[in-house]
């Protein structure tokens, strides 16, 4: 063989990275777990839907309540075809009726009594004729259902119009406070997306380390380039694969929302405006994956086996949680000594910032909040690329257990393998 | 005739290593490591396992750093800054199973600075040469584990180091295969390419290797050339007599030993010819008579040997 040309120099640790980037990218955007990775918001949505509709069908059956009615057949029937005349207008706001009982001329009934021994789902019940109709019932329940009664009978009676002309609607703006609370509506929908973003990427991005220790490619990286380069590799790849997916939910979701009708002028506008938002959204998205995954990163190469990992990432999920829960906290707090504690707190920050975005215009705290998460994710990869030199590339078996001080003198051989 | 040809003392060094140390958890892997590799020789690291030789090669490529001691790679301080110039084969092989084999090579060499068209092309052409040509669109998983090894071993060598180093390179290679790694690691070092390699198995790096270094303790009890350490260890000697007893037997070193017909003693400081006078005056019937180099192995054991002594005598609680 004739003897190629060799490389002229080392890579630059950003070319490194990209190396190990553009791998982990191609690996994963073809691997079956990214097509899991797509699917992933399906599985909430079709269980949140299924449960949503069989508990919405059995609030309708088992708490929907009836009104019972006690009439003679004559009435009986006029209160029946009124019912059916304004069901059609009003909707569930009408009460089901049920007759009770057709009564006989000078038949007395109990209306009290046949709520007792009621076995249909009896709320109240009418009795009486339609110019005087009698309502029996619990007290709050009867003076809710007062007017829809009296509603009823008139109808009965043909008082009303059979004709009803349509209503021209009106709106106005919303007011202060409609706006405030639209603002925090959106900023917390924010907050909780980025968060279930943010959890699946560490917790992908952390497996996808273990995969590497436990395909021992790891130390070939290591003599290679810098451990350094290798984390923001792992790091980006899996930024950008997540990018690939909000942007396929983006167009799907998208997509179909748009095409049901809705646009975001539906919604409470975030104070920034909402393609500000969105964009602050991308980019506190990116930081706080980044620095969640980088601490991930971190424990990841802290622990020699899978099971290590799980044990260790668990105490950081929940923290993760409660700074999910202190940034919540915050955002209903603005201005004050807790909502800046959560700005700068870095696994909080861009939690606590994508509110902000939401009910403050100013746009120099993002700048500032922006350099700041940076400054921690390259303090945070710079800290787990040093762990994984100091603890991972230690050969031979790690010691079982921590030892005291008056144990270590003289410490046991055979650790450390050839 | 006096050759003219550059000894290895006198060419430059690829690798040079002084004092190196490295503790872990308060256990001393590595205590002071010595290593000149002079560049375009085979050079081998000897030692039992658990000697240090894997935490000294990672210290000489930048994977862990020294906690005390220099070390100086193809001219640099810093290993990273000449990882281009450098191939590795760890002793935990792997590659990414997905990947295709040809794919891998190309990944390893662009790890190490190659273009990734250049490397794929190369890998080919690599896979081609190596009788492994069928095996280029298979991925790693499809692959035996001799073979990925073989892939692996192709990675390493894919964007012409100027020195390779490789951790146990024959382990889980067949014989046929470790022929083949034999003939590559000399064809490397024909064309100038350095080649580090350790190995607890002697006989690879008696055939091949220019110098060597015994690491026994985490120290380097030896460092020289093989026929060195072959003279660190008397020749022995095999004497098979008719006579059984004799005043000749007075003319014997104190450490020979009966075994069967046959004397075994190391070579007297004073030669064989006054013990043969002794033997042909005393009548003792020479029937047999050999003289033998100690071999590599022997030198190995023998160094490794009384290192490990020397340490159990000067620390033995770090060795219990």
């Amino acid at each position: 063989m004739d003897v190629p040309n060799r490389p002229t120099g080392r890579l630059s640790t950003l070319a490194a990275a990209y190396v190990v980037a553009r791998r982990d990218f191609v690996a994963i955007l073809w691997s079956r777990s990214f097509i899991f990775f797509l699917l992933g918001p399906l599985f909430p949505l079709l269980v949140g839907t299924l449960a949503g509709t069989i508990g919405q069908r059995v609030q309708e059956t088992a708490d929907r309540p009836v009104l019972g009615m006690a009439m003679s057949p004559a009435d009986t029937a006029r209160m029946v075809k009124a019912e059916q005349s304004l069901s059609d207008q009003l909707g569930p706001n009408m009460p089901e009726l049920v007759v009770v009982r057709q009564l006989a001329p000078g038949e007395k009934f109990d209306p009290a009594a046949a709520m007792k021994n009621n076995k249909a789902n009896l709320a109240a019940i009418v009795t009486g004729t339609p110019e005087h109709p009698v309502l029996t019932g619990s007290s709050d329940r009867i003076a809710n259902w007062e007017g829809r009664v009296g509603l009823l009978a008139a109808q009965a009676l043909e008082r009303n119009p059979t004709n009803y002309p349509e209503v021209e609607l009106a709106g106005i703006a919303t007011t202060r406070a409609d706006q405030t609370h639209g603002q925090m509506v959106t900023a917390q929908i924010g907050q909780t997306v980025l968060f279930l973003l943010m959890m699946i990427l560490a917790g992908m991005v952390l497996s996808n380390l273990v995969e590497e220790k436990s395909n021992k490619i790891i130390e070939v990286l290591a003599a290679a380039i810098p451990m350094d380069a290798v984390f923001l590799g792992k790091l980006f790849a899996m930024l950008a694969v997540s990018m690939v997916g909000i942007t396929v939910w983006a167009l799907v979701g998208g997509t179909i929302w748009f095409a049901a009708g809705h646009s975001l002028g539906d919604y409470p506008a975030p104070a920034v405006g909402w393609p500000t938002f969105l964009a602050l959204g991308v980019i506190y998205f990116s930081m706080g994956y980044l620095i969640l995954g980088s601490l991930f990163l971190a424990i990841g190469s802290m622990a020699s086996t899978v099971r290590e990992v799980q044990t260790l990432s668990m105490p950081v999920t929940m923290l993760q949680l409660l700074n999910f829960f202190f940034a919540s906290f915050a955002m209903a707090q603005p201005g004050t000594w807790i909502e800046k504690a959560a700005m700068i707190v870095p696994f909080s920050s861009p939690f606590t910032m994508l509110a902000h975005a939401a009910q403050d215009p100013a746009l120099w705290p993002h700048a500032l909040a922006i350099a700041w998460q940076l400054l921690c994710v390259s303090v945070l990869v710079k800290l787990g690329a040093t762990l994984f030199r100091k603890r991972v590339m230690q050969s031979g078996p790690q010691r079982s257990k921590k030892r005291w001080f008056w144990q270590r003198k003289g410490a046991g051989a055979a650790t450390a393998k050839a | 005739m006096v050759s003219n040809a550059p000894t290895a003392a006198d060419r430059p060094l690829a690798i040079e290593a002084r004092g190196l140390v490295k503790r872990f958890d308060g256990f001393t892997a590595v205590d002071g490591v010595d290593l000149t590799v002079p560049q375009g020789s085979i050079y081998g690291i000897l030692g039992p396992n658990g000697a240090g030789k894997t935490t000294t090669l990672r210290m000489l490529l930048g994977i862990i750093d020294p906690d005390s001691g220099i070390r100086r790679v193809l001219g640099h301080d810093r290993p990273h800054e000449v990882a281009h110039a450098i191939g590795y084969l760890p002793e935990e092989r792997g590659l990414y199973p997905s990947m295709k084999a040809y794919e891998a090579i190309a990944f390893l060499g662009a790890l190490r600075g190659l273009p990734l068209k250049e490397g794929r092309a190369r890998g080919k052409q690599l896979l081609e040469e190596n009788g492994l040509g069928y095996a280029i669109d298979r991925t790693i998983r499809q692959l035996s584990k001799g073979m990925a090894q073989q892939v692996q071993l192709l990675g390493t060598l894919v964007h012409n180091p100027r020195l390779v180093v490789f951790d146990e390179p024959f382990s889980g290679l067949d014989a046929l295969n470790q022929g083949k790694l034999e003939k590559m690691i000399r064809a490397l070092a024909a064309k100038g390419t350095t080649v580090i390699f350790s190995t607890h198995v002697i006989a690879h790096a008696e055939r091949l290797c220019d110098e060597v270094a015994i690491i026994a303790g985490g120290k380097v009890p030896f460092a020289g050339s093989v026929d060195v350490a072959r003279d660190r260890i008397r020749p022995q000697v095999r004497l098979e007599t008719r006579a059984s007893d004799g005043p000749w037997r007075a003319a014997l070193p104190p450490d020979a030993r009966h075994e069967g017909k046959l004397w075994l003693f190391s070579l007297p400081e004073s030669g064989i010819e006054p013990l043969l006078r002794a033997l042909i005056e005393g009548e003792a019937g020479i029937l047999s008579l050999s003289i033998e180099r100690a071999g590599l192995h022997d030198a190995f054991v023998a160094i490794a040997g009384e290192a490990a002594a020397r340490a159990l005598e000067e620390s033995p609680e770090e060795l219990r």
